[in-house]
């Protein structure tokens, strides 16, 4: 190991940045698996309620918003961390690699 | 060069604006006329000026080609925004343009299920992979997965992975698109797979992966395009409502079901594909981690900036290609209204002229008429040509970076060679591929594209995630795990009814799901964790020792190569 990666090592804001990066993706991941799983579990197993209309003079089914609900939630989920990562983490990572370098 | 671009762009673009101003002149020709097997000129110039544009890039991409960065990677000079749109158009084959779209037509909400199995794949991409991808590597997911491992084992690992993937994946694309492009454009199929070959071949041998992400770019603008504009003649029949489309669809449904109300309201839940829900489970998981594990997706992360630029191009794929799958689903719904009505599309028992995946191309005809058509049909076209690119110069980075750069000449720099080496790789993949393209020409080969996700998943996701955030992995544990899912996977796929019923003629499937990857992706899993646990060797001592470093690289970029080759 060299010395800039010693100095990364010993740097209080790189232990931060692995604190919470790597949980909050994985966090971010089981939220998607519970999300994409549920809906795959629902649609095998409550095929009733799937396929019931939202309202009783309507065609449209529950499955419908559930399914395009799960497509949206993939998009906002990467947005929201998308965003956190610009906000919290490149900063974080500018100065563990400003602070490294001098 | 920007400007030149978007002109010739919106100039492309403005062809079905001024089609729409020509439908009602238009409308009144046959519809079966443009969409049967007549040779279609109208489609065949709107092709040719696809070509014609692609090719002016690649000579334009082919001055900037200079080193083995230019050529595997654009110098890593693309934009977080025109990697995420060349992303999505790796991802947007015309497979899953006309085969969902059909799907959605006959099976209704089925083909959403589907639909949504190829989207849930890119978050495990975007929190886990993506930015580390770009921290660590340079040319192939390999320089990743083998950062901290001993290189030979590793590579030739990486290397059959990536060639399995892509043989398979390639040979799915050539059969699909000599079909399609047969009934589109009247042309015989050999001349068509021998034009998608050589075309191909022209992009990466000259313009490498600066002419490749372009062209998947400008088509992945057109499709997108071309969708949107579907979608929303289809909406603007029914007032943008779309209860009444749905309605719309039961009514056609049941009608065409002899007044059977079950049968057309079956339409708006879940059907046949979730007869065996573990079947549907396993393909789903065959979906999520295969799409984190396809290498010409993977090797996309190396052509931008830095990791923030990854992050960004996720993004943008996920948007687009979230998009895309939600007017999919509405162009399915339009289909059902619009396509299985009109009797001009329709051969005498009811079955769609052209074959099932026609659905999307019928609807073109019947929403904008024969320029539409025509423009849609050149889509389609452009669509299968900027995928097999891509797969083809990872297939070729894979025999040239991996094998001969990295095993065989056990990392001794000589870019010239190895480019060289790669340029040759990629000429004969591609005539490989239209050799197989021919010789598949009868054969089913739908189960390929699932093979190549399966494979994906069980073999180079699980060494891609475990070499990534495992600091106990090792050389023999990741080998061990990726050969174990790979193998798992080809045999349990060779043993289901897609290959042992449908190729071999066996009376019964040994194997009963759609997809091996509920099994395989685990043995593979557990063997990395397994064999690397049992790992007492000095080696994977070094290789456990060596996590931290790695990891301060994957996670800051310091120590990053520059973007810039030697």
């Amino acid at each position: 190991m060299n010395e800039i990666e010693k100095r990364v090592l010993a740097n209080p804001k790189y232990q931060e940045l692995i604190r919470k990066r790597t949980p909050y993706g994985w966090i971010m991941i089981s939220i998607m698996f519970f999300v994409y799983y549920g809906f795959v579990l629902l649609v095998a197993f409550a095929k009733g309620f799937i396929s019931t209309p939202i309202a009783s003079d309507m065609t449209t089914t529950w499955g419908i918003p559930l399914g395009v609900g799960v497509i949206l939630t993939t998009i906002i989920l990467t947005g929201l961390y998308v965003r956190r990562a610009n906000a919290e983490f490149d900063p974080l990572v500018n100065d563990i690699v400003r602070e490294a370098q001098k | 060069m920007n400007r030149v671009f978007a002109q010739i762009f919106l100039g492309l673009l403005s062809a079905p604006v001024l089609g729409t101003a020509l439908v009602t002149a238009a409308h009144a020709a046959d519809p079966a006329q443009a969409s049967g097997s007549s040779t279609n000129w109208l489609a065949i110039a709107m092709f040719a000026a696809f070509v014609g544009l692609t090719l002016w890039i690649t000579k334009w991409a082919a001055s900037k080609t200079r080193t083995a960065g230019d050529f595997y990677t654009a110098g890593g000079g693309i934009t977080g925004f025109q990697n995420g749109l060349a992303i999505a158009g790796d991802y947007m084959s015309a497979a899953s343009f006309l085969g969902i779209s059909a799907a959605v037509m006959y099976a209704g909400f089925d083909g959403l299920i589907y639909a949504i199995g190829f989207m849930v794949g890119w978050p495990l991409i975007t929190f886990l992979i993506g930015e580390r991808l770009r921290n660590l590597g340079r040319y192939t997911f390999a320089d990743v997965a083998g950062y901290r491992f001993a290189q030979a084992p590793i590579r030739v690992f990486a290397a059959s992975g990536t060639l399995v993937v892509v043989l398979f994946y390639l040979i799915a694309q050539m059969v699909g698109a000599g079909q399609l492009i047969t009934l589109l454009f009247g042309l015989p199929y050999w001349v068509a797979v021998v034009i998608v070959g050589l075309l191909m071949m022209v992009y990466v041998l000259f313009g490498g992966m600066t002419a490749t992400t372009w062209v998947q770019v400008i088509k992945a603008v057109l499709l997108l395009g071309g969708v949107s504009f579907l979608a929303f003649m289809v909406l603007l029949q029914f007032k943008f409502s779309p209860e009444a489309m749905f309605s719309e669809a039961v009514r056609i449904k049941t009608e065409l079901a002899d007044g059977d109300l079950a049968k057309g309201l079956s339409i708006m839940g879940p059907g046949k594909f979730v007869e065996h829900p573990f079947s549907t489970i396993s393909f789903g998981m065959a979906l999520m981690f295969g799409t984190a594990g396809l290498p010409h997706i993977l090797m996309r992360f190396f052509t931008v900036p830095d990791a923030k630029e990854a992050r960004k191009s996720v993004l943008w794929a996920t948007t687009w290609i979230g998009y895309f799958y939600i007017l999919t689903f509405v162009i399915g719904f339009g289909a059902i209204s619009f396509v299985l009505t009109n009797p001009s599309f329709l051969n005498p028992d009811g079955s769609l002229i052209g074959g099932n995946n026609m659905a999307a191309v019928h609807l073109s005809n019947a929403m904008g008429g024969p320029i539409f058509l025509g423009f849609i049909s050149a889509v389609a076209f452009a669509t299968i040509l900027a995928v097999v690119a891509g797969l083809t110069l990872s297939g070729a980075s894979a025999v040239s970076h991996d094998l001969y750069s990295m095993v065989l000449m056990k990392g001794g720099h000589d870019t010239k060679k190895e480019l060289k080496v790669s340029r040759a790789t990629a000429a004969i993949l591609g005539l490989i591929s239209i050799i197989l393209g021919i010789t598949f020409e009868k054969q089913n080969v739908a189960f390929m594209v699932s093979l190549a996700f399966a494979v994906a998943a069980s073999a180079n996701f699980p060494v891609l995630l475990m070499s990534l955030l495992w600091k106990d992995c090792t050389t023999k544990g990741a080998v061990a795990g990726g050969f174990v899912g790979l193998a798992t996977a080809l045999v349990l796929m060779t043993l289901s009814k897609a290959v042992w019923v449908d190729v071999f003629g066996f009376e019964q499937a040994v194997f009963g799901w759609t997809s091996p990857a509920l099994i395989s992706v685990p043995a593979a899993f557990l063997t990395i964790w397994a064999v690397s646990m049992l790992d007492r060797s000095t080696n994977a001592d070094k290789e456990r020792a060596a996590f931290p470093a790695q990891q301060i690289r994957s996670e800051t970029g310091i120590g990053i190569a520059p973007a810039v080759d030697e």
